[in-house]
């Protein structure tokens, strides 16, 4: 890649063959000016931001259908609800189900085919884990390449791509007890499905919290999902 | 409006259940279902401002769901039936569920009732309860799933509306089946539904005859969809090819609201 960006900066008239090996790069990863180079090509961030704002509606509406009928002896407070009542909420959430399957579809399907989730996921070795959590924790861990996740942040972003499945499936078996009885039964029944589907949820925020703060902390990461830089 | 509430079935408490229509019902204060005390809530905290308009939010939900409505028409399986359960499985007392309390439960006298038949059908002759009760009946246990998420499972034995509708002599090519209920309550729901197996016009709940608070005279029971589809004190059906909503769906609530 380096070289490509080099030639580029050159401006060579003369060296087209070398040039002609640029074409055989993908041109998302070809910048038009020099630049940093690609961390996040687009699909993955579009398919990033529209799961963030679908993950934020399903959850606030999600917390509003939970206050009908409450699994455990709190509710949420009204003020982080979205649809005002239960059939608001429940359009809302039935609304952004469809996005969030087809998108988390789209992102899961190219994050296989493009080698991306075996090139940045995986492998994830619990030594790795456990030494980068202490770095992150002592203040040592260093953020500058971008390109590579250490080996908490691949758990983390492993982990909420299981979490978003099984809540999608989950979801998907309170939704049709009876027509996708089977899925229903393989969560443990109905009622049991409710539970896996909170707790999916609970891990998916548990993860949005930690990974909003330290998209703060390392801003250049922010504008990499943006700019895709 | 009791907006809390601990501890729903298992071992629910009926009373504390009849309390829980308030939490069905929408903000007396407000006609715009969509609009609670922090207006979008999540959205309006994400913008740091109300950019979307309430009405036409509103009016874009409503689309979805009528695009739900078919996706879920699609998905029905008439063949596919809910799963049955063992005799021991029957939740004791079973809970009551309604947008009034239980001792407002409609009363319909058993004598006086007669279940008026109308629309697309060959005879509109209305049915006295005796000849209701000498219609062939099935017994299903069955869990019924409320659109606030609890489920229960109970024991409704009746006639199959199928075989009811045969005897009518419905046009079966209608689109929709439509019930109305003492209390002002109605709902209407799909064809395929209605001539599902295990649609029934329920007489008795737990081998009793129907109590007043579960129904009496008569409820529809349909396992494939929620329980504010299942009508109970029914005092009409009518087949129809015009769609006539309900109760809880002219509010907001999804309209096949299937399982
Ligand atoms: C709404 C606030 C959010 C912000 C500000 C945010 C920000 C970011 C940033 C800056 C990155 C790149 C991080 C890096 O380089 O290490 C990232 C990646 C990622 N985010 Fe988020 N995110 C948000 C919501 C979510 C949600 C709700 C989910 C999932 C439930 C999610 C899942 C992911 C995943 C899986 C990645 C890795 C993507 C990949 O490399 O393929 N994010 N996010």
């Amino acid at each position: 890649m380096g070289i490509c960006y080099t030639l580029r900066d050159g401006k060579s008239q003369g060296r087209t063959e070398l040039m002609s090996i640029e074409v055989t790069h993908d041109p998302a990863l070809m910048p038009a000016e020099p630049a940093r180079p690609v961390i996040h090509p687009r699909w993955v961030r579009v398919t990033h931001w529209v799961n963030a704002l679908t993950m934020v509606v399903l959850i606030a509406s999600g917390w509003q259908i939970y206050n009908a009928s409450p699994l455990f002896a709190f509710v949420f407070p009204r003020w982080v609800t979205l649809g005002g009542w239960l059939a608001g909420a429940l359009l809302w959430h039935f609304a952004a189900m469809w996005l969030l399957a087809v998108n988390g579809l789209i992102y899961v399907v190219l994050g296989i085919v493009t080698g991306r989730f075996r090139r940045k996921l995986i492998p994830i070795r619990p030594g790795e884990v456990l030494a980068d959590a202490r770095a992150a924790f002592t203040g040592k861990l260093k953020y500058d390449d971008l390109s590579v996740y250490n080996a908490v942040q691949k758990l983390f972003y492993l982990g909420v791509i299981v979490a978003g499945i099984v809540v999608v499936l989950s979801g998907l078996a309170i939704w049709k007890p009876v027509q996708l009885h089977e899925l229903a039964a393989a969560f443990g029944g109905y009622d049991t499905a409710r539970y896996v589907h909170f707790f999916a949820m609970a891990a998916i925020v548990g993860f949005l919290v930690v990974h909003v703060i330290m998209s703060a902390i390392v801003p250049t990461s922010l504008r990499a999902m943006i700019t895709g830089r | 409006m009791p907006r809390v509430r601990r501890g729903p079935p298992p071992g629910v408490d009926p009373e504390l259940l009849a309390k829980d229509a308030a939490k069905l019902m929408p903000d007396p204060t407000r006609r715009l279902f969509l609009r609670g005390g922090a207006s979008l809530g999540a959205l309006a905290f994400l913008t740091g401002c109300d950019i979307v308009d309430g009405t036409s939010a509103e009016q874009a939900l409503i689309k979805i769901s009528h695009f739900n409505d078919r996706a879920q028409a699609w998905l029905f399986n008439p063949n596919k039936l809910a799963p049955t359960y063992p005799e021991s499985a029957v939740q004791r007392p079973f809970p009551f569920n309604a947008y009034y309390p239980e001792d407002e439960a409609p009363e319909v006298d058993r004598e006086d009732y007669k279940l008026e038949v109308g629309g697309m059908v060959d005879n509109t002759k209305s049915w006295t309860l005796d000849e209701l009760y000498a219609l062939p009946q099935e017994t299903q246990i069955t869990r019924l799933v409320c659109v606030e998420g609890w489920s229960a499972i109970g024991k409704w034995t009746g006639t199959p509306l199928r075989e009811f509708l045969r005897r009518i002599g419905a046009d079966t090519r209608a689109k929709y089946v439509w019930f109305r209920c003492a209390e002002g309550y109605s709902t209407s729901i799909d064809m395929p539904t209605a001539l599902h197996p295990q649609t029934q016009m329920t007489f008795k709940f737990d081998g009793e005859i129907l109590p007043r608070k579960y129904g009496f005279p008569m409820k529809v029971r349909m396992p494939t969809k929620l329980g504010f589809k299942n009508p109970k004190h029914v005092m009409e059906i009518a087949v129809t090819d015009k769609y006539l909503g309900g109760y809880w769906e002219d509010q907001g609530y999804n309209w096949f609201s299937g399982l």
